[in-house]
């Protein structure tokens, strides 16, 4: 029941966030500041995560060719499958509900203990708009960040693979360009799209509506990474039974 | 002129305001009081149109707050200025950022006349060197100041002010207390504070709204409250042994 009537107000919420827009002047320079905080602070952790989850993945399916019967260059192949479809996609999404998720949380949070949000609405400021919509639109810029993340994922594949003397460099690159379907990467945008939509909203819902004082912003960040998660793992399930099933 | 005509206000079961009427004149500092949780500043937010009460009604120079369309509330919310509990000054943003926000929000003003806006309003609270930090980086009656200026930038009709000077030592309590004063009446501004500070009352209040229970209890000005009978406003106003022994003096002075 409880949850039933969170799920609604998110609905509310998310309704009033494209109401009575703030000046663009103003929107602008509020989006690019978000591009920053969302979308560019995190490519260092993107990149670190992606090149090393790559190469574990080309070094575990190395491992485990124990047929000879198999081609070395599956390697290229499973490390292209792995990371498109589901670790630079989803695993990336989970890192990033936890980093860019406890910041939106907090951000908003300290805002509402602090009676700012308060001050915008007395303004006569849509304050779910002024908040929540710039991160709506600077997380339109994530699939760039997936994009990186699934090159440097796979190249962190190639390095394991040809550097740890699994396969060479040709055959690795023989199974990257093997039996490639197209409407993958597409899949693996649309996943992105939505889980961007997610992150920006879910832990902004539990940063705007939370009580309390500093405790409670830490708990609040918290359960939102939690739910975050967890919506995204669902959403995950759903979107690859409807695009792929 | 703010006039305040029996407004209830609940939260599920808790039923905060129990029917409340009043009116608050211009050019004057209306003050708040009674006791923590009796109600003020959910009467506060209930005048500043963040909580709208269930029944009643408020009139804002004989505008009824419920019949204005969406459009008007919104005009008339720009009439309004707050200075909240604990300041909420933007911490993202600097002195001067704080301040001119309502400027850029709002109106079409160019670069430079808001600049000048800016400093006329930071003068006026007696901040002349703070324009470039930020929030965390002042003192908590500097941030009070810069609330007050932030609150009056667009010229408001209405002034709002929760306990203003909760957290300050008294010297700077006094100060902010007139400067509040000094603008109401330089500006003609409709003014109404929040406060549990006695100090307060005697310095600036021109007339005193006294809670309890989510009612109006008693009313009248500084002078009065010293001689009213009303027990629960005694018992408010004289809780320090200091006002007491102030009291006793008193009495003994008028026998
Ligand atoms: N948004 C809200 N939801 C539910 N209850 C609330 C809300 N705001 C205030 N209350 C309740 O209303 C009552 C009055 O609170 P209010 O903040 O107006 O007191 P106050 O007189 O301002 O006290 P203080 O002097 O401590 O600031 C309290 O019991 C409080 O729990
Ligand atoms: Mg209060």
């Amino acid at each position: 029941m409880n949850y039933l009537a969170s799920v609604g107000s998110y609905a509310i919420m998310i309704r009033e966030v494209f109401k009575k827009p703030t000046k663009w002047r103003i929107m602008k320079s509020l989006i690019f500041k978000e591009i920053d905080e969302l979308i560019f602070s995190s490519l260092g952790i993107i990149i670190f995560i992606s090149f090393f989850i790559g190469a574990v993945v080309a070094i575990q399916t190395a491992l485990n060719l124990t047929n000879p019967l198999i081609p070395r260059d599956l390697i290229g192949f499973a490390t292209r499958q792995s990371v498109i479809l589901e670790f630079a996609p989803t695993f990336v999404s989970i890192i990033m509900a936890g980093k860019v998720g406890s910041y939106i949380t907090s951000s908003i949070g300290t805002m509402r203990v602090t009676e700012q949000i308060d001050a915008l609405e007395v303004m006569g400021v849509n304050s779910l708009n002024y908040l929540v919509f710039p991160k709506i639109i600077a997380m339109l810029f994530y699939p760039f960040a997936i994009a990186i993340s699934m090159y440097v994922g796979i190249f962190g594949g190639w390095m394991a693979g040809v550097f740890g003397g699994f396969l060479t460099s040709e055959d690795f690159i023989t199974g990257l360009q093997s039996d490639f379907v197209p409407f993958h990467i597409a899949y693996a945008f649309v996943k992105t799209l939505i889980f961007a939509f997610a992150i920006a909203t879910i832990p902004s819902f539990h940063g705007f509506y939370m009580r309390g004082g500093a405790l409670e912003v830490g708990k609040a960040s918290t359960t939102a990474f939690v739910w975050t998660s967890v919506v995204i793992i669902i959403l995950n399930y759903i979107l690859t039974q409807l695009l792929l099933g | 002129m703010i006039e305040v005509r029996d407004i209830h206000k609940s939260f599920g079961d808790a039923h905060i305001l129990k029917g409340i009427s009043t009116t608050f004149e211009k050019g004057k500092t209306n003050l708040i009081i009674g006791q923590s949780g009796s109600g003020k500043t959910v009467f506060l937010k209930c005048l500043l149109g963040l909580f709208e009460p269930e029944e009643g009604g408020i009139a804002y120079d004989g505008k009824l707050y419920a019949d204005l369309a969406d459009e008007e509330k919104r005009d008339l919310r720009q009439e309004m200025g707050m200075v909240f509990q604990g300041s909420a000054l933007f911490d993202s943003m600097t002195v001067e950022g704080n301040v001119k926000f309502p400027l850029e929000m709002f109106t079409k003003q160019s670069k430079s006349e808001m600049k000048d806006r800016v400093d006329a309003v930071l003068k006026r609270v007696n901040l002349i060197d703070a324009h470039h930090k930020f929030p965390s980086e002042i003192s908590g009656g500097m941030q009070k100041r810069v609330a007050i200026a932030r609150a009056i930038v667009m010229n408001p009709k209405y002034l709002f002010c929760d306990e203003p000077n909760s957290g300050l030592d008294p010297k700077t309590a006094i100060l902010i207390d007139n400067l509040i004063k000094e603008i109401t009446e330089e500006y003609n501004i409709t003014t109404v504070i929040n406060t549990h500070d006695m100090n307060s009352v005697m310095q600036i209040g021109e007339k005193i709204t006294f809670l309890k229970d989510g009612l109006l209890e008693w009313e009248g000005t500084k002078n009065e409250i010293f001689k009213t009978d009303n027990e629960a406003v005694t018992n408010f106003v004289y809780s320090s042994d200091l006002f007491k022994k102030v009291r006793q003096m008193y009495i003994k002075e008028q026998n």
